[in-house]
């Protein structure tokens, strides 16, 4: 047995080319590749101020902030909910007028129904208003319409709108095209084509991708009120400047409660259209 | 009265491949057709060009015009631009159906009715009692009336069918374009087809084309048959000249696609054809 096995080894080294080399021109790339990774992160070290002692010595603020923390004061409740309802009409009016703009922003920008020129032109739009964080339009808005829920509406409503119409465009380019030319050879106009042959087969996937980012944008205006667009993110903004950390763990611990809710009930609904 | 359809020199090229190689067809009211080829005989290339769902060459050898009841569909590589008239009176029958298979039957068969109602309450989908009446009646006529509040992809393949066939009589049309109408489906369900297609031309004059694979359906349903290869049309004759010799003649080796072995001890042809064009 063993003599086989060497046998089959003889062979093998005798009838086997050489194995490969890496040749050196490889080599040295990975070799500068790995010392520029280093110099990079050296350098973002510094940029960004990484100081992990002042973790330790200011230990005795964590201290406090962690005892406060672990409990959490929940008197005023009712004020808390009342900004978590806000919160979450932030999110549901961001979100429905996104989808009602991102239906025919989606349908303009998908490749097999709108012309080539206005595919291009409504996508580059649609990039920017996702390449803009919510935050950055919240700022914007604020300024224009004052602090308040209202400016967190728009600020979630362009960002979604850029989301959705990307969404829901490739939903449509990702249809049978059959039915479209069934209702093309009745002689239905172009909206009639959308309507009865793009619509029906796109719709559970556009209820779903609503719904998901219906669940992102509950996260989203929680965050959009620390920078003055309304709801729970204000009144947790307002508690740490106060130093009251009791209150702001009753409202983080509210906040993460209700949006585990809302994303196992938009789940459970979500699997249901697909 | 013009023709139903008019094919005049008609060339589709698909890079280096000649799909359609100038075509001319002419096609009278009321006249059944079989066009039959083999697999990328160019048979769904010409019907897709027929009903303006492809456009012909520009620099075709001719002037690639197609006009139906003498209402251009196109010409010379470009849609016309009233062509939705001409879709009006051309009903279309695919291998798949192109049904919208989550909207209910009912509906699937009034979209028929979007190219003659107003272009806003189409596209609202307010269809009028009347309208709704026409549909179930032509669900009615093609046997699946029962089916008319399910959502079409409950339906099986032959029943899917009929609801298309439906589609193209509310739409009125005075044409059928068949595109392999039955070649999805399995044979009893493709007789039940070929019946309701050739039903429904002999009792409305319709004129219908239909493309098939299958020589002994050809043969069986249609007194004219007009057979290609290779993008070109090279038989255009009575059924009764159609015999295997003449089919290997024409095919070459591609001839075994075409004859089933049933062919010549088939035809228990539908009523709606004579049994003396069947070949034997």
């Amino acid at each position: 047995m063993f003599a086989a096995a060497d046998d089959a080894h003889r062979t093998a080294t005798r009838t086997m080319p050489a194995p490969p080399v890496t040749p050196l021109t490889t080599r040295l790339f990975r070799l500068v590749l790995a010392a520029v990774t280093v110099v990079i992160l050296v350098a973002a070290w510094y940029e960004a101020e990484m100081n992990p002692a002042q973790l330790w010595r200011d230990s005795g603020n964590m201290a406090t902030l962690g005892a406060d923390f672990l409990r959490p004061d929940f008197t005023d409740w009712d004020v808390y909910v009342n900004a978590m309802l806000e919160t979450l009409a932030i999110a549901i009016w961001g979100t429905v007028l996104a989808v009602i703009a991102g239906i025919p922003l989606g349908i303009l920008s998908a490749e097999n129904v709108a012309p080539h020129w206005m595919v291009f032109t409504v996508r580059r739009l649609m990039d920017a208003c996702r390449a803009i964080n919510e935050l950055v339009f919240a700022l914007i808005f604020i300024a224009a319409v004052g602090l308040g829920p209202f400016a967190g509406v728009l600020a979630l409503f362009i960002h979604t709108t850029g989301v959705v119409a990307k969404l829901f465009s490739e939903a449509v380019e990702a249809i049978d095209p059959a039915p479209v030319e069934g209702i093309r050879g009745t002689g239905g106009t172009w909206l009639q084509e959308v309507i009865y042959g793009v619509l029906p087969q796109v719709m559970p996937l556009w209820i779903s991708y609503a719904l998901y980012r219906f669940e992102s944008n509950v996260r989203s205006a929680t965050v959009l009120g620390i920078v003055g667009g309304g709801g729970i993110g204000m009144t947790f903004n307002e508690t740490m400047r106060g130093f009251l950390y009791s209150q702001a763990s009753a409202i983080l611990i509210m906040v993460v409660i209700t949006v585990s809710l809302l994303d196992m009930v938009s789940q459970r609904i979500r699997k249901k259209f697909i | 009265m013009a023709a139903a359809l008019q094919l005049d020199r008609v060339s589709k090229t698909y890079g280096q491949m000649r799909a359609v190689e100038n075509v001319s067809l002419t096609i009278q009211p009321g006249e059944r057709v079989a066009l039959i080829g083999a697999s990328g005989s160019g048979k769904s290339t010409l019907i897709r060009l027929a009903s303006g769902l492809i456009l012909a060459d520009r620099n075709g050898s001719g002037s690639g015009a197609v006009h139906s009841f003498g209402i251009k569909v196109q010409e010379g590589g470009k849609l016309a631009r009233d062509v939705r008239t001409a879709r009006r009176h051309i009903g279309l029958v695919f291998q798949q159906f192109a049904l919208s298979g989550r909207l209910s039957v009912l509906t699937n068969v009034l979209v028929g009715a979007l190219g003659r109602m107003n272009a806003l309450r189409g596209t609202l989908g307010l269809f009028n009692a009347d309208e709704r009446r026409t549909a179930y009646a032509a669900l009615a006529e093609v046997g699946i009336a029962q089916h008319a509040a399910k959502r079409a992809r409950e339906l099986s393949g032959g029943q899917q069918q009929r609801v298309a066939i439906a589609r193209a009589l509310v739409q009125g049309a005075k044409l059928v374009l068949a595109d392999e109408p039955i070649a999805s489906l399995d044979p009893k369900s493709a007789k039940r087809v070929m019946d309701t297609l050739v039903t429904m031309s002999r009792d409305y004059g319709i004129a219908l084309v239909v493309s098939l694979h299958q020589v002994d359906y050809a043969t069986a349903y249609f007194d004219r048959i007009v057979a290609m290869n290779a993008g070109r049309i090279v038989f255009d004759g009575p059924a009764s000249q159609i015999n295997a010799a003449f089919l290997t003649e024409l095919y070459g080796a591609s001839a075994e696609e075409l004859i089933l072995p049933s062919q010549f001890v088939v035809p228990a042809p539908a009523e709606a054809a004579a049994p003396s064009q069947t070949v034997s």
